[in-house]
């Protein structure tokens, strides 16, 4: 009879799991893989043992005999194979349970739901009822975000093209990621820069293409006491706001007039078409793009250089075209 | 027994080690209310089963074997409960993985920052329970989610009253801005659920004004009431925006934009048909629009760094309200 894969991989777990010492190469070939050939028998074994190992299963490798260095002999130690003891109260359970529908990746989500699974199989009621809680959601579409959540885990060096806010063409960059943060709604990814021998702080939203992994697992470590929430807020460019002073068509520039500082009706205007209205606002980078977008419906006062930014950009779109 | 994969092994293996100490911990268990916990179908159980059957200690005597009672599941004796004896070395749950351990606790972290002060607690005793269990093993003090911001906050919120409204079948009443009109309206809707696309989330409804199925997004939703009143269309589940936003040639129009480096973004942004390289880094980039205003207030925002190639009425337009603009400030 053909023995089923997973039989075999159930067997060799179960085999050296109870057993309370290192069991040799030669029993486990002799009770598992007894009708394969050396080299099937080598081939199969450490395929076997590499996807057990992928499953979170820990095979420890050893010496048989203390005193001689034979052959080594396999085992797995129950208390690293299974879950610590985690005694859920209901409440503990129904977040846990919650925590399942936050993640809007694939993969996360199912990672998430596999480790709910292994939490709850011991049988905890839940209880959603006492929960006050907005059901929040992490989408991370990055097409990056994979390859840095992986290097951060492993601490693998990561190499990308990376094109600055502003600047037309992209650069390769060769990081050491120490971490990867959520910060003003976008994700940024924090670690030692090893072109320019310093902490750099990058936004994947800005990463071209899929980043590679450049290195071996544990290649380097992470400074003790590095908080790389910090290190982001500190190195990611601080949002500057301008006081901007706009004359808006009367009825229109709603979301101006929602986030105004001030509005003064019925004020005069550039053209009699309508009346204006004057509105002040706060407002970060991307004021100029803003702005712009309602055309002939607002007219912008102050200060100067978001002004001139406007005259310049519309009069460089009538020109190219001429 | 059907041969498997190599992966469909190690996954089989992977839902083995979780069901064998969700059996041990719940006793008798019917194998239906089981496969329905453990997230897969009756029958992939079954084959499960079948397999665990054949493992067990290597001593290989009958004994050694972990027992399943198959007359139980299957033929004229059935009563359907899963039986499962001798297994007691694998009633634990496998550890977490790195991954998961660092997935769950990231989740964690979200939850706590929309979570009332009373329930921060309850999530801060989840927490400190499986940091414990995750011992190191997880990268989670490295991710990190960040708070929701308050916008956000009421987005999560407002999508959690409508989806309450989608489950109970209530009209919802929108106050609804659609930037491109610069304009706000009331309507009242019959709600079909909340989906994504293009990294925002929309509500799917069929809209009493426009009388028809309309999308809002849900960060231009200024205010939500759930009526009392139950819906008036047929209950429909929401479309499948995976294709994207639109879906009926009729309601959009083929534009080809040349775009200039600085306005390369707009490709990652907006769902594009197809994008063609030019010299100079420019691109030449194709997209079907629903809106004109839509791309006239787009062109504005971007300018001077892209331009209409065709319809070419479009670009004549565009250097109109560029004019009209610019003379306000002559």
């Amino acid at each position: 009879m053909v023995v089923q894969k997973s039989e075999r991989l159930l067997n060799l777990l179960i085999m050296l799991l109870v057993q309370r010492h290192y069991v040799s190469k030669d029993r486990i070939r002799s009770i598992l893989y007894p009708d394969s050939s050396t080299d099937a028998f080598e081939k199969m074994f450490e395929r076997d043992k590499e996807e057990l190992r992928s499953l979170g299963v820990p095979i420890e490798v050893g010496n048989m005999d203390a005193y001689f260095d034979d052959e080594p002999g396999y085992r797995i130690r129950p208390d690293q194979l299974a879950l610590p003891d985690v005694q859920l109260t209901a409440d503990e359970a129904a977040v846990i349970g919650l925590a399942t529908r936050v993640w809007e990746h694939a993969r996360l989500a199912e990672a998430t739901t596999e480790a709910v699974r292994k939490l709850t199989a011991l049988g905890i009621p839940t209880d959603v009822t006492a929960l006050e809680i907005a059901q929040p959601r992490l989408s991370a579409d990055e097409p990056s975000f994979d390859v840095f959540w992986e290097a951060v885990q492993e601490r693998t060096p990561v190499e990308f093209e990376y094109r600055r806010s502003g600047a037309a063409s992209s650069r390769t960059r060769h990081l050491e990621p120490w971490g990867v943060v959520r910060y003003s709604g976008r994700w940024y990814v924090v670690g030692f820069d090893t072109d320019r021998g310093e902490e750099r702080v990058f936004r994947l939203s800005r990463v071209q293409g899929v980043a590679r992994k450049n290195g071996r697992p544990g290649s380097y470590d992470v400074p003790p006491g590095t908080d790389v929430r910090a290190t982001t807020v500190r190195l990611a460019p601080a949002p500057t706001t301008t006081r901007v002073t706009v004359l808006v068509r009367e009825g229109s520039g709603l979301a101006l007039r929602r986030d105004a500082e001030e509005i003064q009706p019925g004020v005069d205007g550039p053209d009699d078409l309508t009346a204006w209205d004057r509105v002040v606002i706060s407002r970060g980078g991307g004021v100029g793009d803003e702005l712009l977008g309602y055309a002939a419906d607002v007219y912008v006062e102050e200060p100067a250089h978001v002004r001139e930014e406007l005259v310049r950009r519309l009069t460089a779109a009538l020109e190219r075209t001429a | 027994m059907s041969t498997s994969t190599s992966s469909g092994a190690k996954d089989q293996v992977a839902r083995l080690l979780t069901l064998v100490p969700y059996l041990h911990a719940h006793g008798q268990v019917r194998l239906d209310d089981a496969a329905r916990a453990l997230g897969i179908e009756p029958d992939q159980l079954l084959g499960d089963l079948k397999v665990l059957l054949m493992c067990g200690l290597p001593g290989g005597y009958p004994d050694d074997l972990i027992d399943v009672d198959l007359d139980a599941l299957e033929g004229p004796e059935a009563d359907g409960v899963i039986r499962v004896s001798n297994a007691d070395y694998l009633a634990r749950p496998l550890k977490l993985t790195p991954t998961e351990a660092t997935a769950i606790i990231v989740a964690l972290r979200a939850l706590r920052s929309s979570a009332s002060e009373q329930t921060r607690e309850v999530v801060d005793r989840a927490l400190a329970k499986l940091e414990a269990a995750a011992a190191g093993g997880s990268a989670a003090p490295r991710i990190d989610p960040g708070e929701e911001s308050p916008e956000r906050l009421d987005q999560a919120r407002l999508e959690d009253d409508l989806q309450d409204a989608v489950g109970r079948r209530r009209q919802v009443r929108l106050t609804y801005f659609v930037p491109s009109r610069d304009e706000q309206s009331e309507r009242t809707v019959d709600p079909r659920g909340v989906v994504t696309a293009h990294g925002f989330r929309y509500l799917d409804a069929w809209c009493h004004l426009a009388e028809a199925p309309r999308l809002f997004r849900l960060d231009r939703i200024r205010a939500a009431t759930v009526l009392d009143q139950p819906i008036e269309t047929a209950p429909e589940g929401p479309r499948d925006l995976s294709d994207g936003l639109f879906t009926r040639a009729s309601d959009t129009m083929p534009v080809t934009l040349a775009l200039d480096p600085e306005a390369r973004w707009i490709v990652e942004y907006y769902p594009v048909e197809a994008v063609r390289r030019r010299r100079g880094g420019r691109l030449e980039v194709d997209l079907l629009i629903a809106d004109e205003r839509w791309l006239q207030r787009l062109l504005l925002r971007l300018a001077p760094h892209a331009r209409v190639i065709s319809p070419p009425e479009l670009q004549v337009r565009f250097l109109e309200q560029a004019r009209t603009t610019l003379s306000l400030y002559a």
